[in-house]
């Protein structure tokens, strides 16, 4: 680009039409367009990054995915759950994780959170090598899980279930308050944002799947997490909640968020992801763009009546 | 009992929209006040003590509140800090024992001829140390609080009956005097330890509504996996659940002490039950999850009263044992039948 500038302008005098080439034409476009992106959301740094990425203009950059998992095994005692597992996560995609019952996948996702960690094999967020021992840790790296069992406190209110764990507190020097105001409305917010009609203050013990889902999910939003990782979330639901929480995945990842969907639904997986991966005994057997594959080669690769893709 | 709330209007985002949803309430304040046990129990005893006022006239005289009021201040304090361990889903059976080790060690110290404010650290030291020895086998080594609090019952007893060398200890040297006061004194005609009494119910109710330690409580209780999933450092939380109900428990035996003039190493016997059936009948839910401070001062104010009842209307006061048993197991019962429809 420097070159084509310099040469630009040694030339600007001997040949006045010449132009800029394709390339800095859009480097151009991109730096406006990230200005504006930027200007809107008030300089917060992620959305910059993941803007850029998603739009595809840094052509020429190499991107490093968000989560990326490097030959992970996991052995427990002498059954092998997981062998050399390889996995990468781009900003803004939306990854399906397919298998039968005990192919590996809810291992995978528990080694993902944090909940153990792998007998082998690396896992990198944004790049950089990361181990984790504790479902908590995973989430300072910005890893957030949704549960199968959502897990939440029935006994509690909606924004005390999303707030659980990472209170808002106020007050002076070792005394420290709860300030239920601002988690109701920033919890509010979330709900609003979610387009769920989720009422803060309400016991979750009262309510749907559908706004359980959605407290569970506005749990992830707390912090700008980089991975959401969700566990079966329409396994247990009724058909007009299913619509609901996929729409509540597809504001995931047009709001930036990289969404691992663990599913058995083939038809959600398929209206939501853009990308499947499919498991079987422990090892991954295919990983393919939703637009090349279908669900009955996906169907193949569960059951084994194919073998790899 | 449900309030028809209006349908949110959430769904259509805005600003204006969201203000809507966030002042709607489950209940109004009127319906959660009808939907809590305490309430309830507090219209129970108004009615029982407007009743003997008028069948007994001496049940309302002012000695007969004095006496008690005191009487269940002991009990109300000790239930405070069973509510915390049964909010988190546990259950301490050893605060009777407890009590039993702290007056004997409290004793002990005062008959050394030490001040008056080194008996009651000790007393609180001694309660501390079962209650962080309880909390650590429940909360780290993942044993059944029931199983661990019943063993702490028999070891703290046997203890206060060693160290005491099974004798009573009423000399209780220059410290004495001033270490009574506390449990047998008296303010504003109110005596001391009812005082206590309210203070503490103030404090744990803003504790438990107020901070982030009583959200964790009632998290732990009501699904302690999530709680752990979501960051709650639960196993830390359910220790100082079980210390606090030790120390409750080592207070209200220091006050007693004070108030008695004696330290006995039977101190407390039986007392577990009544502190659980307090606190079960102003509401706690024994599963975990649910529970308030007043609900176990109202709870322990109603078995008082009714004992106190039964007594003046001639009845033998050895049924007393037979109320309080059948109480715990009512109140269960009730809590069923509200979940059940709440279901």
């Amino acid at each position: 680009m420097l070159i084509c500038l310099v040469t630009y302008a040694q030339n600007w005098q001997t040949n006045p039409d010449a132009t800029f080439c394709t390339f800095c034409w859009r480097t151009f476009g991109l730096a406006i367009f990230v200005g504006m992106i930027c200007s809107d959301r008030k300089g917060k740094g992620p959305c910059f990054e993941i803007k850029a990425k998603k739009s595809g203009l840094l052509g020429g950059t190499e991107q490093v995915p968000v989560l990326e998992l490097r030959q992970i095994s996991k052995n427990f005692g002498a059954i092998r759950a997981l062998t050399g597992v390889d996995l990468s996560l781009e900003a803004g995609e939306v990854l399906g994780l397919m298998g039968d019952n005990g192919a590996g996948k809810s291992t995978m996702v528990k080694i993902i959170a944090g909940n153990f960690p792998p007998s082998g094999g690396e896992i990198f967020v944004d790049g950089q090598p990361v181990h984790f021992n504790k479902p908590v840790e995973a989430r300072e790296k910005g890893i957030e899980v949704v549960y199968q069992d959502l897990a939440l406190c029935n006994n509690l209110t909606a924004s005390a279930n999303v707030f659980l764990g990472r209170e808002i507190k106020k007050g002076f020097g070792p005394f420290k308050w709860l300030d239920h105001a601002e988690m109701v409305r920033r919890s509010g917010l979330l709900f609003a944002e979610l387009k769920s009609e989720t009422r803060p203050r309400d016991l979750v013990r009262q309510m749907s799947g559908g706004q359980r889902q959605a407290v569970a999910i506005a749990r992830t939003r707390l912090s700008e997490p980089k991975v959401v990782l969700m566990d079966e979330p329409t396994a247990a639901i009724s058909v007009r909640q299913v619509a609901e929480v996929l729409d509540l995945i597809r504001r995931l990842r047009d709001s930036g968020h990289a969404v691992v969907l663990i599913s058995h639904r083939m038809p959600d997986v398929f209206s939501v992801c853009d990308r499947v991966a499919v498991m079987r005994r422990g090892t991954k057997v295919a990983d393919k763009l939703i637009k090349d594959s279908s669900p009955e080669e996906v169907t193949g690769l569960i059951t084994g009546a194919i073998n790899v893709a | 009992m449900s309030h028809e709330a209006p349908k949110s209007t959430a769904a259509t985002g805005g600003n204006v929209a969201i203000e809507g949803v966030l002042g709607i309430q489950e209940k109004t304040l009127v319906q959660s006040l009808f939907a809590s046990q305490a309430f309830w129990v507090t219209v129970a005893l108004a009615l029982i003590c407007g009743f003997m006022t008028w069948y007994e006239p001496h049940f309302g005289s002012i000695e007969n509140f004095y006496n008690i009021t005191r009487n269940f201040a002991f009990i109300g304090i000790m239930a405070l800090g069973m509510t915390v361990v049964i909010i988190t889903g546990g259950i301490d059976l050893s605060v009777g024992s407890i009590m039993g080790v702290v007056a004997v060690a409290s004793g002990l110290v005062l008959e050394a001829e030490y001040p008056w404010w080194l008996a009651i650290l000790a007393g609180l030291g001694a309660g501390l140390i079962c209650g962080l020895i309880n909390g650590y086998f429940v909360a780290f080594l993942n044993l059944s609080p029931f199983v661990v609090t019943l063993g702490m019952l028999s070891i703290a007893r046997s203890f206060a009956v060693v160290l005491s060398g099974n004798r009573m200890i009423y000399n209780f040297g220059p410290g004495g005097p001033m270490f009574k006061i506390w449990g047998g004194g008296a303010f504003l005609g109110v005596a001391n330890p009812v005082w206590f009494l309210v203070i503490f119910t103030v404090l744990l109710a803003v504790v438990l509504r107020m901070t982030a330690w009583g959200r964790h409580l009632m998290a732990i209780g009501g699904n302690e996996h999530a709680a752990n999933l979501t960051g709650v450092p639960v196993k830390w939380v359910k220790m100082q659940a079980y210390a606090l109900s030790a120390l409750s428990a080592a207070f209200a035996a220091i006050l007693n002490v004070g108030w008695s003039g004696s330290a006995i190493n039977a101190l407390g016997q039986s007392y577990e039950l009544r502190a659980i059936a307090s606190t079960v009948i102003g509401g706690a839910n024994l599963m975990g999850g649910e529970g308030g401070a007043y609900g176990a001062l109202i709870g322990s104010a109603l078995i008082e009263v009714i004992r106190n009842a039964l007594l003046m209307a001639g009845v033998d006061s050895n049924w007393q044992g037979t109320f309080v048993g059948s109480f715990i197991v009512l109140a269960v019962l009730l809590e069923r039948i509200r979940g059940k429809r709440r279901e």
